[in-house]
């Protein structure tokens, strides 16, 4: 579930509060995003992937609240690594061009039965 | 409802922002009419397609390659598709990848040059749809739930909701209406698919549309225990495991040694050590890369330590039950009203079975062309304008007092402190679509669910708690789950035998003499049909 909206990083664009498809996010007078339903996030990670500031971070836990700290999110990489993966952002390789998804067959475990769906 | 604070008009308008909306209304537009579109959620992120991503069905135009795929999906399907349904489906998504390269996509290509075009990202393809839809001059209004459909004797005449980012009610009136607000994944948490409550299921029922092919809603998708990551195809580099260590699938085979373990209240752990090389390793991490989100944040190398898994009910949604289509252009049994995507039945294409065989992001792409187009050639052949003419709304069910047609009751008030709140409706229904029922189903259970259903159902078919516009919006969708459920289990009732992905336990056997589609109508009495498979002997 979202756990963070930095305030330090957030600036104010409000594109969170649109993107989320099960509206977990208000806005304050001043723009400042909110974690208004946190009991409605789906932990789909799209707010993370759409933040121009890597200002969000959605836990992987989609059932329970859990404590997280901005300064060690930030020391272990974590805040904006999603869209740094799906490559978004300036100077960097969208995924999709690098997408290798259509040459995994090639690397199949061997096994008898049915193939890998 | 209310006073009505937004109204507009248009020749078309489309339910729904995933990838079949996305192209119903590209069609719709490019086919000279005025589109409006109204998502639940964002034309971008919003949908099972968005978060993740899809494999296609796509094949060069090779017609051997094409027969083998017909011949095995004719088969898989339980002999319930019609081939020529997949021929153009096959024909139809060559067109459109090739528009979808031709708009910026940037497909990878193999060492010979060839662009690969079998899998979608989800947040590259859905954003630039959204692009592309704006472009086309559509009216796109996010966060626009649709809660009810216009009607009068001549047909559909558009719909009503809420805009959940301000509160107002709005109303879209147009002469033809595509329903592409997916399948029912019953909050199940799978990825992206909390926006999929079977509304269009409920709101086409309540016009008089049929839905065929309910029975074929058993998919369940594993993900982390903790997590929400239902992209499974890279478990197929995994070994299992259970709470002891020991290796469930030495045959290699998972079959369904998960749906087992976790209805029994098991766990299975896996660990994806048949990737055993950096470069196999990388190969699947830049493939499916939103399925290694999970264990990244929790510091587990999924390659070398295991991971626990649980399954999410998917419902319809990578099953292939849904609105019946009455014809190749995507209509249904309601004058002017069309179904795309996984909102629509997936019969005709696919007979019985979907799943892992990456029809149904082809299906979407296609469906949400043809629906459109014919829905905008209906529009403009019309000669009433959608704003004058004299129509209610016609919504009955999971609606505030005052807000429906009013031939139905209410139920009980909102306010009653008997009555269950929204959160243990929406359990009380997840309960009744748990592996346990639905997927290892057998007569008597099927039976004893159905029952408490339809006991449940003045309940949560009625207005359940009074509150903001979230309740407003999980008050109908509760009331969606329920009935689509009823229909889920009341096809699986009806169908005595195991075809495709149904199977009852009673039944194990294919039986020749039940060649035929299960069609239902109808929401508080529920009535089946046969339908013959066009082309079958049967
Ligand atoms: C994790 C996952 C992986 C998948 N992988 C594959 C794959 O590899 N290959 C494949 O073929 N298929 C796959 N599928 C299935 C595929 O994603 C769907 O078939 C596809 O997304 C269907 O498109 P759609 O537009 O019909 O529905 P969706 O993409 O689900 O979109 C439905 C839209 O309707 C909106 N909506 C719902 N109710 C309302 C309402 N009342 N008012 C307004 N809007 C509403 C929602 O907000 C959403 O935008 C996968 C599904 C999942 C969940
Ligand atoms: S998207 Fe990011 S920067 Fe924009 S408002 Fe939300 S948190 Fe702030
Ligand atoms: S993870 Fe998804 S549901 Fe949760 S806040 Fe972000 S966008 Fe919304």
């Amino acid at each position: 579930m979202i756990e963070l909206v930095s305030d330090d990083r957030c600036i104010r664009c409000g594109i969170c509060v649109k993107v989320c498809p099960t509206h977990v996010f208000d806005a304050d007078a001043e723009g400042l995003p909110f974690i208004a339903r946190q009991e409605d996030c789906q932990t789909c990670f799209v707010c993370e992937a759409h933040c121009p500031a890597d200002a969000l971070y959605v836990s992987p836990y989609a059932d329970v609240a859990v404590d997280v700290e901005e300064e060690s999110l930030i020391a272990n990489g974590l805040l904006g690594s999603w869209r740094a993966t799906v490559g978004w952002g300036p100077g960097r390789t969208k995924l999709a061009s690098v997408d290798t998804t259509e040459f995994i067959n090639r690397i199949l475990p061997p096994r008898p039965g049915s193939a890998a769906r | 409802m209310g006073e009505i604070d937004v109204k507009l008009t248009a020749d078309v308008l489309v339910i729904g922002g995933g990838p079949a909306a996305a192209w119903a209304a590209w069609s719709a537009a490019s086919n000279g009419a005025n589109v409006a579109l109204v998502d639940k959620g964002y034309l971008g992120t919003s949908g099972a397609t968005a978060p993740g991503g899809t494999n296609l069905l796509y094949l060069p135009p090779d017609q051997k390659l094409r027969d083998q795929a017909v011949e095995q999906r004719f088969k898989g399907g339980g002999f319930l598709s019609e081939p020529s349904w997949t021929y153009r489906v096959l024909d139809q998504v060559y067109i459109n990848l090739e528009r979808i390269e031709k708009w910026g996509y940037p497909f990878v290509r193999d060492e010979e040059g060839v662009p690969q075009r079998g899998h979608l990202q989800g947040l590259e393809y859905m954003n630039l749809m959204r692009k592309v839809v704006l472009k086309a001059g559509v009216k796109v209004l996010d966060h626009h739930p649709s809660l009810e459909l216009l009607v009068d004797e001549h047909g559909v005449g558009g719909a009503r909701g809420v805009s959940r980012l301000d509160n107002k009610e709005w109303e879209v009136r147009a002469n033809a209406v595509v329903l592409a607000t997916g399948g029912c994944a019953f909050l199940s948490k799978g990825l992206g698919c909390n926006v999929l409550t079977g509304d269009g299921l409920l709101m086409a029922s309540e016009l008089g549309a049929e839905l065929s092919g309910m029975e074929f809603s058993r998919a369940y998708a594993p993900s982390a225990a903790f997590g929400t990551i239902t992209r499974g195809r890279l478990l197929g580099w995994a070994t299992y495991y259970d709470e002891e260590g020991n290796v469930l699938n030495s045959d290699g085979n998972r079959g369904q040694i998960l749906h087992r373990a976790v209805s029994e209240g098991r766990t299975v752990y896996a660990m994806l050590n048949k990737a055993d090389t950096p470069e196999k390793q990388a190969i699947l991490r830049s493939s499916h890369a939103v399925f290694f989100l999970p264990y990244d944040r929790t510091g587990i190398d999924p390659f070398t330590q295991k991971f626990p898994l649980t399954l999410r009910a998917e419902g319809t949604v990578r099953g292939t039950g849904g609105i019946r289509l009455v014809s190749e252009d995507c209509s249904t049994t309601v004058a002017g009203l069309y179904a795309a995507g996984d909102a629509a039945s997936r019969e005709r294409l696919m007979g019985g079975m979907s799943g892992g065989g990456a029809f149904n992001a082809s299906w979407a792409i296609c469906s949400g062309t043809w629906s459109g187009e014919a829905a905008a050639a209906y529009a403009l052949a019309q000669s009433r304008n959608a704003g004058s003419r004299d129509l209610r709304p016609a919504g009955r069910y999971g609606l505030q007092a005052g807000e429906t047609s009013g031939s139905v009751a209410v139920g009980a008030p909102a306010s009653d402190s008997s009555r269950p709140s929204q959160k243990e409706l929406v359990a009380a229904v997840q309960q009744e679509v748990s592996l346990k029922i639905n997927y290892f189903r057998n007569v008597p259970s099927l039976q004893g669910s159905l029952a408490r259903l339809n006991a449940l159902w003045p309940i949560a078919g009625s207005f359940s708690e009074r509150g903001g516009i979230q309740q407003r919006v999980r008050s109908r969708e509760i009331a969606a789950m329920a009935a689509t459920a009823r229909w889920m289990h009341t096809a699986s009732l009806e169908r005595k035998e195991t075809r495709a992905m149904h199977a009852l336990a009673e039944y194990p056997e294919q039986d020749p003499n039940q060649l035929h589609r299960i069609t239902l109508s109808g929401i508080d009495e529920i009535a089946v049909r046969y339908d013959k498979v066009p082309g079958s002997s049967a």
